[in-house]
């Protein structure tokens, strides 16, 4: 097994300038972006995975993605090592093009040291009368006192709009997270709520109320990934990587914004695919719940059934372990049980792992529970972020 | 043309990042006029403004004033703040894109998805003015 001879460098384009007062970072990137496509003779619609450090201004690889407009990004890597970053992403790249994961990958780096204040990158707000040089978006968007709450909200409002779908129904996904919450000893809450509980906590954000939105813990996790050949040799059981996807969703440029789906729709299909197997073969789910609204979008996404059939999915009690059709965060998820420095991806991991152990707690395990799916979203649903999907299977 | 409003209405707004890339929004919206970005490669208008276009990726983008006007594709109140209720949400322009922003001006109970609003300036905290929308 080796990249040797699996992927090709076919464009290479260095930027003229040597101070650059007149051009933004986010520009340089997107200038070298362009001069390296034309030599190659792609086009950026061609570009299905990108690579950055932190050089790049904003969230990781999903400001410039948004930025340049990379609508066909299904693989994206941001790994931070300093100046020796582009070598790695070769490497990196060559790796996921190997993996059949993406077919051209741009690599970018630019910046403008010379600049001083204005040349700085970074997440700095305006200073009044100074330029910045942070995310290219942040000018437009950091003004109007957005959050996670309130851009969810705008998701869960165009839903509401578009499909009919009702705070009632929202108010179930949190029902069924406490529902499993109450066996877990380590859940921030442990009470069991009614949708009645829900809709009568107080409203955050227009439709979301207090309930359904995700806890603020402390706390964290770690996974351990393995070759076949160390795991044959420890004695735990075999949980196998089976399919996996990604893919960013941002508003990039505005023209056709929907709201109501998310990165899943792009992510879900690729973990699908490489793993053989449909959402119906599904056991056990683990969904990122920052907000019941994300919940209800991305099992849309992932095809547990139609778009704008979320609502009706989730009701009476669908997710609930032993009573519904998918149990989903048996943990009692983000809504209840942690979510780590705002950040739920690991445990929507660790959770699927301890189902396909056999290892959940027993009022809550799947019987029989070989196959599971783990879904996050990370950044908001109403700007921009990435999705990402793993499908996981006991051996 | 929009006229720049002495005080907050509804919620302080710091003072917003400008680049030197942005630096012509900012320095319109401080003599009220609202800019946005077209393409001459592909025609298309785009949000938030770039000097290469996200569509085509051409970098023949000119600056173009807009009368700001748009209908509301999404909104939502947060209601937990220390000065108040507020207002984000989307609009989309009558030229195409959607513009994340806030709404003002209104009783923010009588906000709905399809309203139509128009651009006006903010004043912000020792910055340039930034565009919020009102129903019209």
């Amino acid at each position: 097994m080796s990249i040797k001879g699996k992927a090709y460098i076919m464009g290479a384009w260095e930027h003229p300038l040597r101070d650059a007062p007149d051009k933004s970072t986010a520009q340089l990137h997107a200038e070298c972006a362009r001069g390296a496509l034309a030599d190659a003779g792609l086009t950026k619609d061609d570009v299905d995975g990108y690579f950055c450090a932190g050089d790049a201004p904003g969230f990781g690889a999903m400001s410039m993605i948004d930025y340049m407009g990379l609508r066909n990004v299904r693989h994206m890597d941001s790994t931070e090592t300093g100046g020796s970053s582009y070598l790695l992403h070769v490497g990196h790249a060559a790796q996921a093009i190997a993996e059949g994961k993406c077919s051209v990958a741009l690599i970018t780096l630019a910046g403008r040291p010379r600049q001083g204040q204005g040349g700085r990158p970074g997440f700095g707000a305006g200073k009044p009368g100074q330029l910045t040089d942070g995310p290219p978006e942040a000018g437009f968007e950091n003004i109007y006192g957005g959050s996670t709450h309130n851009t969810y909200g705008m998701c869960a409002m165009r839903h509401m709009y578009e499909y009919g779908t009702t705070s009632e129904q929202l108010a179930w996904i949190k029902v069924a997270a406490s529902h499993h919450a109450q066996w877990n000893e380590n859940a921030f809450l442990k009470s069991v709520v009614t949708v009645e509980d829900v809709l009568n906590s107080r409203l955050i954000a227009d439709p979301l109320h207090l309930l359904d939105c995700c806890v603020v813990t402390d706390g964290g996790g770690a996974l351990i990934v393995t070759s076949p050949e160390v795991a044959r040799q420890l004695n735990r059981p075999r949980i196998k990587v089976i399919g996996a996807g990604e893919a960013p969703k941002g508003p990039q440029g505005g023209r056709g914004l929907d709201l109501t789906h998310s990165g899943a729709v792009w992510s879900g299909p690729t973990a699908f695919a490489e793993a053989g197997v449909t959402p119906a073969d599904i056991k056990y789910a683990s969904i990122y719940d920052s907000f019941t609204i994300t919940v209800l979008m991305q099992l849309e996404d992932l095809g547990f059934c139609a778009k704008g059939q979320g609502g009706k999915f989730v009701a009476d009690g669908n997710l609930i372990s032993g009573v519904g059709k998918l149990p989903f965060n048996t943990d009692g998820g983000g809504l209840c049980n942690n979510h780590p420095t705002n950040r739920g991806g690991i445990t929507k991991v660790i959770e699927a792992v301890r189902q396909l152990r056999g290892e959940a707690h027993p009022k809550v395990q799947v019987p029989n529970c070989d196959l599971a799916l783990a879904h996050g979203t990370g950044g908001s649903l109403g700007t921009r972020h990435g999705a990402a999907t793993v499908i996981l299977e006991r051996e | 043309m929009s006229e720049v409003q002495d005080k907050p209405q509804v919620r302080p707004i710091p003072a917003p990042a400008v680049t030197i890339e942005s630096k012509p929004f900012w320095d319109a919206a401080s003599e009220g006029r609202f800019l946005i970005k077209r393409c001459n490669g592909c025609g298309e208008a785009h949000w938030y403004p770039r000097a290469l276009c996200p569509y085509c990726f051409s970098d023949d983008t000119v600056w173009e004033d807009s009368p700001g006007e748009g209908v509301i594709y999404s909104y939502s109140v947060m209601h937990r703040s220390p000065t108040g209720p507020y207002a984000i949400g989307y609009v989309t322009l009558n030229e195409g894109p959607a513009v994340l922003t806030n709404f003002v001006g209104c009783d923010l109970s009588t906000l709905s998805i399809g309203q139509k609003v128009k651009v006006q300036f903010q004043a912000t905290e020792g910055g340039p003015p930034v565009p919020v929308f009102a129903p019209v």
